[in-house]
């Protein structure tokens, strides 16, 4: 039970809001040196995994290309894009995105990201459909867009990702499935994963509507009518 | 090895980025924390592109010694935890410029932005045996950084500029998702995974199949939101939980294992330890909550996905 303690830190540490980088470390240093591991081991192991996990930040590689694009107005591209489709709103956008996201990773495409698709194009869009149908809104309910815009990329590529049959998740299983002597194929696992793929795109969509009702309801409709909508939205989003 | 050659390169790129930031701090005038801001970034640059630098041309055995590289992370986390690494001044654009050139550049510069999700994908169709992805993602940020200097017509030293802006943005944290992963290695060294699952499997009566469902179910989110990670969960959780509580009362081990990992990754969303997909994002997006600004949202929609995956479970694998 001792060797729980490190995780009672890191608990303790996370709710008391401090330094997460030092809580972490912390934490693990403590849970090796109770499990009788020497703190250069401990070190060696921190060393180690740290490097060997550096592909988690290939994000950084993309912060160039995706920051000269903001530079020159990416952003503000799809916001406008997106406010020449009167219909839009947050919930239709990132339901929008919440179904090609998985279905993207049910087949396997590295499509999204929070860097790559998020932050340069999924939230803008979402935060221009806002300000078309809402004008202003409160900061509180800019943060609740950006939430759910950071969310549903969590959504998509994880409850999708395990239907493609080449997919880590799916391959881990097949293993540690076999050293506990069950043999399972790769491709079974991988159809036994497209229910949560299909309920992760309605069970989101319910959250992404229900935002959008409440904002309907909070700031009114500043945006046409439903039925001058659909006329307009005839004309297609070409350039102005 | 050519691919571990290759995939040598994409962290030699990250390591570019990172030695910019530092060399960008230390030139800077007025920097608040100069010459510890620089040394966080120089220091991660070094990690990223000389620790396994003599896997470039093949060679393992040139490389940084782990227990160096364990110092360094350790001072790193020295370094944000006294505050110490700033953001710097950046040559931003305005508001106003970028208004005028989306419109003059129009829709054209999406392309360079699509092409990182596309290159990716085609690249890594076509030669994911031999280069994996990880080579086919920095490929295609190469073509997508000159789609963006010929669509945009901006300089290179703007591209410098703009990725350490996002960086510093993103600030230490950046490190976080390396440095779990390694709290997840002495986890695993220790043995803590085994202390749960035998915890756990005190508490679980033998032969009650809902029990037995809706223990390995949430026992998957909880040691994730632990470890951070399904995947490190999965295998211990289901050698101590789902084989003799779940299959082995007739569960289809097909069935309880894909769902199995998928309420892992139901804690995935419910924890600040996921960092890459929690955390990070919340500096990626400038979201003021930056420890729950993301998961907030996240836990309604996971603990709906849980209980589905228990039902689904219970009436599916029996």
């Amino acid at each position: 039970m001792i060797k729980l303690l490190g995780i009672l830190i890191i608990i303790i540490g996370f709710v008391l809001k401090l330094d997460t980088l030092a809580v972490v470390l912390i934490g693990g240093v403590i849970t090796g040196l109770i499990a009788g591991i020497p703190f250069s081991k401990v070190v060696e192991i921190l060393g180690k995994a740290f490097v060997d996990n550096r592909y988690m930040s290939i994000f950084i590689v993309s912060l160039p290309v995706i920051g000269i694009l903001e530079r020159y107005g990416l952003r503000e591209r799809a916001a406008y894009v997106i406010s020449r489709i009167k219909a839009a709103t947050v919930g239709k956008v990132t339901a929008l995105y919440l179904v090609l996201r998985t279905l993207a990773a049910m087949f396997g495409l590295r499509l999204g990201g929070h860097v790559q698709f998020i932050r340069p194009l999924i939230l803008p869009m979402a935060e221009g459909a806002a300000r078309n149908r809402y004008g202003e809104i409160k900061s509180e309910d800019h943060e609740a867009i950006k939430g759910l815009e950071a969310a549903v990329e969590n959504y998509g590529n994880f409850f999708g990702q395990n239907a493609f049959v080449a997919a880590g998740g799916v391959l881990l299983i097949v293993g540690v499935l076999k050293e506990l002597n069950y043999t399972v194929g790769a491709l079974d696992i991988a159809k036994a994963s497209i229910p949560i793929a299909l309920l992760i795109m309605v069970v989101g969509s319910l959250q992404f509507f229900y935002y959008d009702k409440k904002f309907d309801k909070k700031y009114g409709i500043k945006s046409k009518s439903y039925k001058e909508i659909s006329k307009m939205d005839k004309g297609g989003i070409g350039d102005a | 090895m050519l691919k571990d050659a290759l995939t040598e390169i994409l962290y030699i790129m990250m390591g570019i980025v990172s030695f910019y930031s530092a060399y960008a701090t230390l030139k800077e005038k007025n920097h608040p924390s100069k010459i510890a801001t620089a040394l966080f970034w120089g220091i991660l640059g070094v990690i990223f592109t000389f620790s396994r630098i003599g896997l470039l041309w093949g060679n393992k055995n040139i490389a940084i010694p782990n227990i160096y590289v364990g110092y360094m992370v350790i001072l790193l986390t020295v370094l944000s935890a006294l505050k110490l690494v700033k953001i710097g001044k950046f040559d931003e654009s305005t508001p106003k410029f970028k208004e005028k050139m989306s419109q003059k550049i129009g829709n054209s510069i999406f392309i360079p932005a699509l092409a990182l999700g596309i290159v990716t994908f085609i690249v890594a169709q076509i030669w994911t045996k031999q280069l994996g992805s990880l080579v086919a993602f920095w490929i295609s940020t190469l073509i997508a950084g000159i789609l963006a200097l010929i669509i945009t017509k901006g300089k290179i030293n703007e591209m410098a500029e703009d990725g350490r802006r996002l960086l510093e943005l993103v600030g230490p944290i950046s490190i976080l998702p390396q440095l779990l992963a390694a709290l997840g290695a002495i986890f695993s060294a220790a043995g803590v995974g085994e202390v749960i699952a035998s915890g756990i499997k005190t508490v679980i009566p033998e032969g009650n199949i809902l029990l037995g469902v809706i223990a390995y179910c949430v026992g998957m989110a909880l040691f994730t939101m632990i470890m951070g990670n399904a995947f490190a969960a999965f295998a211990v959780i289901t050698a101590g939980i789902g084989i003799p509580f779940v299959i082995a009362q007739g569960g289809n081990p097909v069935i309880v294992a894909a769902l199995g990992m998928t309420s892992g990754y139901c804690g995935t969303l419910m924890t600040p330890m996921a960092a890459n997909f929690n955390i990070v994002p919340t500096a990626i997006l400038e979201i003021k909550d930056k420890k729950y600004g993301v998961i907030k949202y996240q836990v309604p929609v996971a603990i709906t996905m849980l209980i589905i995956h228990i039902v689904l479970m219970y009436f599916w694998a029996f």
